[in-house]
């Protein structure tokens, strides 16, 4: 074999644009035994939305994928042994198409995204899968860990770092002017926003029915969200117990639920899903990550949506649709305060959050990037969006999308 | 999954296949879609299968579908992991003893699986994996049918025990994918030792209408029934031809019967005769004839001998074989690293391909000059070539078992094997030889196993230091297809070393039965003895053709003197006369099968340019015969009183265990008849054991109609 030629010198490499191509979900169930997928494998969750993903591209050859990047929290029992190269291999991709595990807890799938969108900037990879799952039925958060006890004896983090609700309770501490009736407000909204895209038949869309078995009642077939509860109200909400403090305002209501899910999408470098015939549902700004103090994790969408934007050189007034990852209510409002938004701006998820579908920790990244995806395709009004996520052990992460079917024109 | 509450079920109590109804919503279809998963709640090793409380699960489910309002758009049937489902429940055979109760069992099953044929919403099987016998006929009368790619047994497989598809099977199939590939299935597959359709054929034969891959194989069965409740149409079938293709493949599947039983298995007959009925059609007409048709046929086969005797048949080597009788505890087996066989002929060459196959540890043969040696290792290396070429091994794997074999003038090759077999000429001073040759080299522990299928073991083993490590490994040709093995004891023969040659046979996935050390041990003894009186019966006058036909009864594979041409006429003559030296009374020493060695016949027969036999006129001279000549009856009645008197012996000596073993033997060393049980059943039921021994070999009802 004679040396390979170099296609490009390193002094004249030029980034590539990267497209999301199209994103796709599993529903989402709750993490309790009874729950659509306490049978079901989480491998098993990620190989459905490949393959659907797949299914509804022919136009992409699969030996032209050349990366699937996984993300799970607890990468143990059906989330470990490498779930990306697995789940490719058990989805029927060629055994010529590498693939890996990642992990930053709930920003996992985004930051599969980011990471592969920038090997495909980078000229390392044509196409790629990205996505995320966590079957928290499975694996409840903290399944087998073991925290350094230098955390706590050299008061690294305090000792509420670790328990997700203790940080959401302290960042109402911090920012008093968001009360717990704001809190309950914006969920009662997001329930509602929920049921109305559901109602006009936006959710179905991006759903990967999922086969789902039980040995006592047999197969069934999750096709519809279990965690939503429509029809709540503010006052159904302010009835609901404080579990992580007395007297508190973080209550199972205001914030996701435990949940089970997998969600995946297909990015393309511009000119490459041009070839191929792929359609370019979003165009990759630019995105930033930023860590914060880890008690008060919910923040840290601010300060890395801050980066973003200075990265790009845009300004909070150029983002034309927000999907932000409601964690918990507290932590979406303290976003909307600090960039004067307010708490019913219809540009901020407008199909409702996470709060109302729930949140599958390293899942939800792409969750928010397919529906931003949906509304970019109804919207050529809106040139940029917003992805933006709280991390846990404090840290934020945004991704800034411009629409490729942007007209022009002004929302 | 196994649940660990499930109860044991009582032996003979029916394993119930549970109905699990759910109501599930299709995207892109309105309503709801019943989802029915046939579970008996146990893992993919223990398969779902009908018996009454499962049919009457599944009748329930349906009851409750109906009921449902909104009506359901389309009703789904699948079953657990791995398993669609697998027929009826034949455990609850012995229970049926009138042919009321026959009928009833019929009947019900047809009264359900009807329901899916007649529904007035679509109804759909996805076939998940192993359909067979009911299981199919099940999804058969469904209006639609989907399949995964991994479904690994699809088949009918009734008339291979002496049943026929009595649920619908013999009237639908036909009418489905045509009659001459529903004999395929139902004759033709189930009489060919049950071999059965992998799900790419089933699909090309059209039993599916379109098949999916494993992975998302139910969620696409969904996605496509939401596509064919809102347009039917789009499901293509193929006309079906009926008339004088009808004729044809019912003379072919007569043909096929004919070959395989010799007449003698009613029940390829029987079904034949309700494909005939079903050149009529489905409509709901004719479809009730051609059920109620198989109603009779089916209880009339259920009260059969032949039927009783299939299904003991089934159990032997379904499970008596996979557990043989009387050896030792596996744990005092001692693993085998390496193989060492003497002798570098065809026949240990075949054993080294087996040995490297399975145990996949490096085999030396051995021999006395090198160009023979250099021949066995060739002739396994063109064996692998060849499974290279039938893609079952890849290339990375040629190079790993080519380099297991290897071959040697010396048996210091043999110092670190755990194992070693001999297979040179059959002469007792040349085994003992090369025994101490071989015992020079190894361990103490190495087991020394002779694949002699005459030669005593113990007096083979006499002369060793240590005789305890010698058994008899007793391979029967072709090495590789044949599944019996009889692992001979020897009178010292420890059961570390039964042990160990017990754990080696299952390896190389021989089914092992477990034989005193006794002259040509069972089944050669047995097919001698037989032979012998076939053989007598022409020293004394009888016509070959006359001998030959008789004890087509006895359900060998082959006649009498075809076998013989197929074993060659020496190797015949050597087992029997070294039998007749153990047994001078008992066998025989034919002048005329010795004049046909000497002369160097291949055997009695030529055969015409169009495959037909008839007697080589050359042979009819040689072979010196008596005036005497015996009819058809009385050659049929002293082959089998032979047989019954040689059984009685064998069991009385302990040669084997049980009459079991001996029908063990018979099913899998030469593929005698399943209706007849082996062959201790059907010398039961014609009465030929009690006449000759006094008593029966199996107790009433085991293998036969109760009493």
């Amino acid at each position: 074999m004679s040396a390979p030629s170099p296609v490009r010198s390193h002094t004249a490499r030029a980034l590539r644009d990267v497209v999301f191509v199209d994103g796709v979900r599993t529903p989402f169930g709750k993490a309790v035994p009874t729950g659509l997928y306490a049978e079901t494998r989480a491998d098993d969750l990620v190989v459905r939305v490949i393959r659907e993903l797949l299914r509804r591209h022919p136009e992409l050859p699969p030996e032209r994928v050349d990366e699937v990047a996984i993300a799970a929290t607890t990468q143990i029992g059906d989330q470990g042994l490498t779930i990306g190269r697995t789940a490719a291999l058990l989805a029927g991709l060629p055994n010529t198409v590498p693939g890996f595990a990642i992990d930053r807890m709930c920003a996992g799938a985004m930051t599969a995204v980011t990471t592969l969108g920038s090997g495909i900037a980078f000229g390392a990879y044509d196409v790629a899968i990205a996505g995320g799952v966590e079957h928290m039925g499975h694996h409840p958060m903290g399944e087998g860990v073991d925290p350094n006890p230098r955390f706590l004896s050299e008061k690294l983090v305090d000792s509420s770092a670790l328990v997700m609700g203790q940080t959401a309770e302290n960042l109402h501490d911090r920012y008093p002017a968001i009360t717990k009736e704001r809190a309950d407000a914006f969920a009662a909204a997001s329930q509602a926003k929920y049921a109305a895209a559901l109602a006009e038949g936006s959710i179905a869309a991006d759903l990967v029915p999922v086969a789902i078995r039980s040995t006592d009642r047999g197969y069934g077939l999750a096709s519809a969200d279990e965690p939503p509860r429509p029809g709540t109200s503010v006052s159904d909400l302010a009835a609901l117990k404080t579990p992580f403090r007395i007297h508190g305002r973080v209550t199972a209501g205001n914030a996701a639920g435990l949940n089970d899910g997998a969600t995946g999408c297909i990015l393309a470098a511009e000119n490459v899903a041009e070839e191929l015939g792929l359609p370019r549902a979003m165009r990759l700004v630019g995105y930033g990550f930023v860590g914060v103090e880890p008690e008060v994790m919910g923040v840290g969408p601010v300060p890395s949506t801050e980066k973003a934007l200075r990265n790009t050189g845009l300004s909070i007034e150029d983002i034309g649709l927000f999907e932000l990852n409601e964690a918990f209510a507290v932590q979406v409002l303290a976003f909307l305060d600090h960039f004067g938004i307010t708490d019913d701006d219809a540009r901020v998820n407008p199909w409702g959050g996470a709060i109302a579908v729930g949140h599958p920790l390293a899942s939800s990244g792409v969750r928010l990037m397919t529906q931003l995806a949906r509304h970019f395709a109804a919207r050529p009004d809106v040139r940029y969006g917003l992805t933006a996520m709280c991390i846990g052990i404090g840290m934020g992460g945004s991704v800034i999308w411009e629409n490729p079917a942007y007209d022009g024109g002004s929302p | 999954m196994t649940r660990a509450d499930a109860p044991p079920a009582a032996p003979g109590a029916e394993v119930v296949t549970r109905a699990l109804v759910r109501y599930v919503a299709v995207p892109g279809l309105s309503g709801e879609v019943a989802l029915i998963t046939l579970d008996n709640g146990l893992d993919h090793t223990r398969p779902s299968t009908f018996g009454l409380a499962g049919l009457s699960s599944l009748d329930s489910a349906l009851d409750d579908i109906e009921a449902r309002t909104p009506k359901v758009r389309a009703i789904a049937v699948t079953g657990k992991p791995f398993i669609f489902a697998v027929g009826a429940d034949l455990s609850g055979v012995p229970q049926i003893t009138t042919r009321e109760k026959a009928v009833e069992i019929g009947a019900l099953g047809h009264r359900v699986f009807c329901r899916f044929k007649d529904s007035t919403v679509p109804t759909f099987a996805f076939v998940n994996g192993a359909a067979m016998g009911g299981g199919l006929e099940l999804a058969l009368h469904c209006h639609f049918r989907s399949l995964s790619a991994a479904a690994a047994a699809i088949a009918l497989p009734e008339c291979f025990l002496g049943l026929l598809p009595g649920w619908g099977g013999t009237q639908l199939l036909p009418n489905l994918i045509g009659v001459d590939k529903a004999v395929t299935v139902i004759i033709e597959n189930a009489l060919n030792q049950n071999r059965m359709l992998k799900a790419k054929q089933a699909l090309q034969f059209g039993i599916a209408d379109v098949m999916f891959k494993p992975a998302d194989f139910l969620e696409e069965s969904l996605r496509w029934l939401g596509s064919v409740v809102s347009d039917p149409s789009q499901v293509i079938r193929p006309e079906i031809e009926r008339g004088d293709t009808w004729a044809a493949a019912l003379a072919r599947g007569k043909a096929i019967a004919d070959m395989k039983s010799g007449g003698h298995a009613p029940a390829p007959y029987r079904a034949l005769r309700l494909l005939a009925l079903a050149e009529n059609g489905t409509e709901a007409e004719t479809f009730a004839a051609g059920t109620a048709a198989e109603d009779e046929a089916l209880a009339g086969l259920l009260m059969t001998e032949e039927l009783r005797a299939g299904l003991y048949s089934f159990d032997l080597v379904q499970k008596r074989a996979k557990r043989p009788a009387g050896a030792p505890d596996a744990s005092l087996a001692r693993p085998v690293t390496k193989v060492g066989i003497v002798g570098a002929g065809l026949m240990a060459s075949q054993l080294a391909m087996l040995f490297i196959q399975r145990l996949e540890v490096p085999v030396v043969l051995t021999d006395v000059d090198q160009s023979r040696v250099d021949k066995g290792v060739g002739y396994v290396h063109t064996e692998i070539d060849k499974l290279l070429q039938k893609r079952r091994v890849s290339p990375d794997k040629v190079n790993r078992l080519k380099g297991l074999v290897s071959g040697s003038l010396t048996k210091d090759e043999f110092a670190d094997a755990d194992f070693v077999i001999e297979a040179v000429f059959e002469e007792m001073g040349l085994k003992q030889t090369v025994f101490a040759e071989v015992e020079a080299v190894v361990s103490p522990q190495c087991v020394l196993a002779t694949n002699t299928s005459s030669l005593s073991v113990t007096e083979m083993a006499a002369r060793l230091q240590h005789p305890e490590r010698v058994v008899g490994f007793h391979f029967f040709n072709p090495v590789a297809v044949l599944p019996l093995l009889e692992v001979v004891r020897a009178e010292s023969t420890d059961d570390a070393t039964l042990a160990t040659a017990f754990a080696v046979g299952k390896t190389l996935r021989k089914s092992c039965v477990l034989v005193k050390d006794a002259p040509a041990f069972v089944f050669n003894r047995l097919v001698t003895r037989a032979l012998g009186e076939v053989i007598g019966a022409v020293d004394d006058g009888t016509p070959f053709e006359v001998a030959d036909r008789a004890v087509s009864e006895l359900g060998l594979p082959l006649s009498p003197f075809i076998l013989l041409q197929l074993v060659g006429p020496a190797v015949a003559l050597h087992t029997a006369e070294s039998l007749h030296a153990a047994f001078p009374d008992r066998f025989g020493a034919s002048p005329g099968l010795r004049a046909l060695v000497a002369a160097g016949k291949a055997g009695v027969y030529t055969w015409s340019a169009d495959g037909q036999p008839s007697v080589d006129i050359e042979v009819a001279a040689l072979w010196p015969q008596g005036d005497t000549p015996l009819t058809e009856a009385e050659v049929l009645d002293r082959a089998r009183s032979a047989l019954a008197e040689e059984i009685r012996i064998l069991l009385d000596d302990g040669v084997v265990a049980a009459p079991q073993d001996v029908d063990l033997c018979l099913l899998l060393g030469g593929g005698w008849a399943f209706w007849n049980g082996g062959i201790t059943p059907y010398l039961d039921r014609t009465g030929v054991s009690e006449k000759v021994t006094g008593r029966r070999f199996l107790e009433s009802g085991l293998a036969s109609l109760p009493d």
